[in-house]
């Protein structure tokens, strides 16, 4: 349990390109949604967290371009951060601020605009430059090698992952905010291009263009708003190692580590039987189950077979992805903040069609960063 | 305001940014190995004993330099593999399709991330024995892609 509060959070439709607005168009937006929900004004916030990517903007300091639109000049200036890394790990620095004693309360924006450069040449960026980036190497060729090497280690299928994909984009369907919603059979998944085998095209998630905003607020400004806070009872984040060939690619002990401590944190022992709703980072199909176990909830290679039987469904007892997940839309960055966010809007009952059956009193939203999640983001939200 | 423009200018802009990038001491004992002798080496931590390849100053793990260079042997095992379908144009080193893998040499503790040849994609199997291909020694310039791919050992797949 911590002493910060989600009071207000804000997330733009999810579209394959945006021409009608800017990095800071989509962020004014986001930003005046998110004070509105909390019931704050600009000169509430005391702190500023911008979170974007240099290569994806095609500017350095990207996030220098959305300070006028996110407020933080606003009075004069007030204090503005950056994270590059996906949106999760900005608000636990959102978070850690707030904790230092220093602010009361922060904003959170988040914005990508996955159209504007070239997806593949962007994230072959992430590799280093001796060894690995002149193979040519990008997120979904690398995002192939440890789909293959979860396949051959658990003896896991095509056909197991593709479920992930027919459940995600038919839970879009109740999205307003979802690019992709649709419904997909098993044949269509399976018979869809192959992109970089095993991946086909429905195993994939789309480029997407989008933004996000979250208010947190200390204990002492959120039990003052009006609304219901959403209560971030435990958090954490964990890395392993850059080079591929370092892991296996099959296990990830980071989020392991990550999810251990944020169990700890918000005093959960049996995450499957106390954890409510499950809202976390599929930028693969193969990547639900993988993360779905490593997170505690069932023994490894078993994620799939329990997807399979519809323990995950909409209407299952642990629903995870009701939103369609980042299979149904994914502006990069803002994802992760975008699970939040619909975690957030099932806790507080206004997740509007696809609010789920039934009491949402703990969930769990998760983001990642680096390739074929390097570095996992855990974070427990409550009541 | 509410602004309701009549067209959406698109700008088309491409940054092109040279750089020349040190590769380091570690980095560079190992691309010129690779470049004047066809050796791969990794480094050993002589506290925790793993042999790490591409070779590291310092152990990742222990964080110790106290690291020794190994000589490995430029056979292993695959460990997984990736069929590249898509094109590319801009980023690829060749027309697609071709097979990215990650093979562990002998003896050492990480796998190698590069490119499988002289195989058909249904041949492979991870666990599957593969041996490196290296350029001609009058075309080996000291880049990784002095190694060509790996292939299967012994040539064809089995």
């Amino acid at each position: 349990m911590t002493d910060i509060a989600i009071v207000g959070m804000a997330q733009t439709p999810y579209r394959r390109r945006r021409d009608d607005a800017n990095f800071a168009e989509l962020i004014y937006g986001v930003t005046c949604e998110a004070l509105d929900d909390a019931g704050l004004e600009i000169g509430d916030i005391d702190n500023f967290i911008t979170v974007s990517n240099d290569f994806w903007d095609g500017r350095t300091i990207s996030s220098m371009a959305v300070q006028d639109a996110c407020g933080s000049s606003f009075d004069g200036g007030r204090n503005v951060s950056t994270v590059e890394g996906d949106g999760t790990f900005g608000l636990l620095y959102g978070m850690m601020r707030i904790l230092s004693g220093a602010y009361q309360t922060t904003l959170v924006v988040v914005h990508c605009k996955g159209s504007e450069g070239n997806m593949r040449l962007i994230t072959n960026g992430m590799f280093d430059y001796i060894y690995t980036r002149p193979l040519g190497i990008e997120a979904t060729g690398a995002a192939a090698l440890q789909a293959r090497r979860y396949m051959d280690k658990y003896k896991l299928t095509e056909e197991d992952f593709a479920h992930v994909s027919i459940k995600n984009r038919g839970n879009a369907l109740r999205n307003p905010n979802a690019q992709l919603a649709e419904t997909l059979s098993l044949d269509q998944v399976m018979a869809s291009k192959p992109i970089a085998s095993p991946l086909k095209l429905h195993d994939i998630s789309p480029i997407s263009d989008g933004a996000a905003a979250v208010v947190l607020a200390h204990r002492n400004v959120a039990n003052k708003l009006g609304r219901k806070p959403v209560w971030v009872k435990g958090i954490a984040h964990c890395s392993e190692a850059h080079f591929l060939g370092d892991r296996d690619l099959a296990e990830a002990p980071a989020l392991r580590d990550a999810a251990f401590r944020a169990y700890q944190m918000a005093g959960i022992e049996d995450p499957f039987a106390e954890i409510d709703l499950v809202e976390l980072y599929d930028a693969y199909s193969y990547m639900e189950p993988l993360w779905f176990e490593e997170l505690g909830f069932c023994p490894k290679g078993k994620g799939a077979e329990l997807i399979r039987l519809g323990a995950t469904a909409f209407d299952g007892p642990l629903p995870v992805n009701p939103s369609g997940g980042v299979l149904s839309a994914h502006a990069v960055l803002v994802a992760g903040l975008a699970r939040v966010i619909e975690a957030s809007l099932q806790i507080r009952g206004e997740a509007g069609e696809r609010q789920v059956e039934g009491p949402v009193e703990l969930a769990l939203a998760h983001g990642i960063n680096g390739p074929c999640g390097q570095s996992h983001c855990v974070v427990i939200l409550g009541e | 305001m509410s602004r309701s423009a009549e067209e959406n200018i698109i700008f088309d802009g491409r940054i092109r940014m040279p750089y020349k990038w040190a590769a380091g001491e570690t980095s560079s004992y190992f691309l010129t190995q690779l470049r004047d002798h066809a050796k791969l080496w990794g480094t050993r931590c002589s506290v925790c004993q793993v042999i790490f390849i591409p070779p590291r100053k310092n152990c990742p793990r222990c964080v110790t330099a106290d690291t020794t260079w190994v000589e490995l042997p430029s056979r292993g095992v695959l460990q997984t593999f990736a069929v590249i379908y898509f094109s590319e144009p801009l980023l690829q080193p060749s027309e697609p399709p071709y097979i990215y893998g990650i093979v562990k040499l002998d003896g050492a503790d990480t796998g190698l991330t590069h490119f499988l040849g002289e195989v058909a994609p249904g041949e492979l199997r991870s666990g599957m024995r593969m041996e490196a291909v290296f350029k001609n020694k009058e075309d080996r310039s000291g880049l990784i892609t002095d190694l060509l791919y790996f292939r299967p050992e012994g040539g064809s797949a089995s």
